[in-house]
């Protein structure tokens, strides 16, 4: 068990490394180096050659890149163009943002996700399982950001009952501890504040929990069909057990094997769905922070906030994958 | 087989039951006819191929026609006179404009239309460049196996850490904003997937017994990778890259979207008017919702298409 996690955390080592070496040349290779790509259309030849030595830009690349690696391996991953902050404060302040809104989105998905799609396996061939199948293609098939739009004007616009914008109204004066503003609002006791934010996680977190919520649905609503119909649930209820723990112990234990893997897969589609979510709702996390760096090529922010995703990701991964040889015994045997 | 394949008893003598009460199925074992006759027929049953396929039937049509479909050009704005800053005439309200118009004055049909094509074009295109990359990739992973194969996946593993959209936003933020970079950013992503599926479906075919009497009879590596492994990996392949098509036209609107891809505010794709088109929204929500619902339906014809070919290829359903 702890051999395998301790492989895998190997095996993560030179896949980042390779996305390390990856990252660097890429900025290496643009069109007129580097130093232009970060000045833009204010590159003079002497600013390009200001920048050049500044960075470093005219050593070796050998040499440019292990200068690079050391300074990531000491937790420094540059100074944001933009900000002109170091990436990894710019990172951590956001990421609290981010972390709330997927949380939200994971469980909205894995709750509504897997009662739907149980509830419609249950009713094969029924209307319902048809309307939950068509409902859950769309799920899969509609843009994250058109959705943001078209329930930002639903909810907030129109009826206005959700906030549009943002994470907290800024007219609540609130203290905020860790960042994670529904939490801080709790344990500070400060209930509006906490309610606030709540309200302002609703929206986004309904836009980015969809696609998850749709997998989950069809591989929740597929796996059941294929248990309720195995021989071992057949046979139990030949021997007379109850339905309910059938059901419970039966069928939904062991339909939920596949589901648990495409967790960890969802949560990379919710990272990567944080950045068009962040941007329709104004939302400050690094989603929203990451598509600005885009825009402004904040080259030192764009390798470190990827580095840290594919980092953050990777963990999830290995998460899933472990926690799967707790919950299926097979694998345990192995 | 079941007996339905034997002749009829000569004369009297037990009769086989079994009678294959499914027409098609009868069909299937008379005619035969092979593996693609065999999932052309199963599709044609399906209706969720057939709206698919109307779908993206529709949608080519009107990208290859644009020029002749569309009233105006893709980035004219005849509409100009009729925007006022708080309103933006919506469907039937201005004659001459069916759909209405966008927040700069453009004919919203003809921005739809000639979205269709940019949203086709980039699709296909880099659709295309992750299997061709895939599939190259795949080939010569499986092909050569050792430390190829290993330095190979060890590579698309590295390209798999990142969240795939995560992935075509940097490639296509650091490559500039041209719409050739918006296709090579997409293509790029999806290279892993037809790479991983070309590998496994060739290793899996390798240990096949056609194959294994191919080499019994002496016929060379390549020659056998050629001509029997390879053709029969494409199934899944075909499979995965229309359903990456979907993927691609979703992701191609959501860089646009984001502002990447180059061209003026008043470019006619359809992620591009999502991002005006928020601006607008208490006005006229139209701008908003049309170009919304023509990805999403012309992702859903893939999707469809594509999970219908994958069932009717499925080796599990097939041999009833």
């Amino acid at each position: 068990m702890l051999r395998t996690i301790g492989r895998r955390l190997l095996l993560l080592v030179p896949t980042l490394f390779g996305l390390t070496l990856l990252l660097f040349f890429w900025v290496r290779a643009l069109p007129g180096g580097p130093a232009v790509a970060l000045l833009g259309e204010r590159a003079t030849p002497e600013r390009v050659a200001e920048i050049n030595e500044l960075y470093g830009f005219n050593e070796p690349l050998i040499a440019q890149y292990f200068t690079w690696l050391g300074q990531l391996l000491q937790g420094n991953f540059g100074v944001s163009i933009q900000t002109q902050r170091p990436v990894t404060e710019e990172f951590l302040r956001r990421f609290p943002a981010t972390l709330e809104l997927t949380m939200f989105a994971i469980v909205l998905a894995v709750g509504v996700g897997i009662t739907i799609g149980y509830w419609a396996a249950r009713r094969q061939g029924k209307p319902a399982d048809h309307f939950a199948v068509f409902a859950s293609l769309i799920g899969i098939t509609i843009p994250v950001f058109f959705l943001g739009v078209i329930l930002k004007w639903v909810f907030a616009v129109q009826l206005g009952w959700l906030p549009s914008d943002g994470r907290q109204d800024p007219r609540l004066d609130a203290t905020h501890y860790t960042n994670f503003y529904v939490f801080d609002g709790i344990i500070t006791g400060e209930w509006d504040a906490a309610w606030d934010a709540f309200l302002h996680l609703i929206l986004p977190g309904i836009a980015l929990a969809t696609i998850p919520l749709a997998i989950i649905t069809r591989i929740t609503r597929a796996s059941v069909l294929e248990v309720q119909n195995s021989d071992y649930v057949r046979t139990g209820m030949a021997k007379g057990i109850s339905r309910g723990t059938i059901r419970g112990r039966f069928i939904l234990r062991n339909s939920l094997l596949p589901v648990v893997t495409t967790i960890g897969l969802q949560f990379g589609l919710l990272l990567s769905g944080a950045i068009l979510t962040e941007s329709v709702f104004a939302y400050p996390g690094i989603g929203s922070f990451l598509s600005r760096a885009i825009f402004t090529r904040d080259y030192p922010v764009l390798q470190g906030f990827i580095l840290f995703i594919a980092v953050i990701y990777a963990i999830i991964n290995l998460a899933v994958d472990v926690s799967y040889s707790f919950i299926d015994p097979r694998v345990r045997v192995q | 087989m079941t007996s339905a394949m034997l002749p009829p008893a000569p004369s009297g003598g037990p009769v086989d039951d079994t009678a294959v009460d499914d027409k098609e199925l009868l069909a299937a074992k008379t005619r035969g006819g092979g593996f693609w006759r065999d999932v052309f027929r199963r599709l044609r049953r399906n209706p969720s191929a057939w709206v698919g396929g109307v779908i993206i039937g529709i949608f080519v049509l009107v990208a290859i026609f644009a020029p002749w479909l569309a009233p105006y050009g893709p980035e004219e704005l005849p509409g100009q006179q009729y925007i006022t800053p708080g309103h933006i005439p919506g469907p039937g309200e201005v004659a001459g404009f069916p759909l209405g118009l966008d927040r700069f004055g453009g004919d919203m049909l003809s921005k739809l239309i000639w979205g269709a094509r940019a949203s086709l074009v980039i699709g296909i295109v880099s659709t295309l460049v992750g299997l061709i990359g895939g599939m190259i990739l795949g080939l010569i992973a499986a092909t050569f196996g050792g430390w190829v194969d290993t330095l190979i996946m060890r590579f698309v593993d590295i390209l798999l850490s990142v969240p795939s959209l995560l992935l075509a936003v940097s490639i296509a933020a650091l490559m500039g904003q041209t719409p050739v970079a918006i296709m090579i950013a997409i293509g790029a992503a999806q290279v892993p997937i037809f790479a991983r599926l070309l590998r496994a479906s060739m290793l899996q075919q390798r240990s096949s017994d056609y194959v294994l009497s191919a080499a019994t009879l002496g016929l060379g590596r390549g020659r056998i990778t050629m001509s029997h492994v390879l053709p029969n990996a494409v199934g899944p392949v075909i499979v995965q890259a229309t359903l990456s098509l979907a993927t691609a036209v979703i992701e191609a609107a959501g860089l646009s979207y984001l502002g990447l891809g180059g061209g003026v505010p008043q470019t006619a794709e359809w992620g591009r008017m999502l991002t005006y088109a928020q601006l607008e929204l208490a006005v006229n929500p139209w701008i908003a919702i049309l170009p919304g619902i023509c990805i999403t339906v012309t992702a859903l014809g893939f999707t469809l298409l594509g999970e219908a070919l994958r069932e009717a290829m499925d080796p599990r359903t097939r041999a009833r």
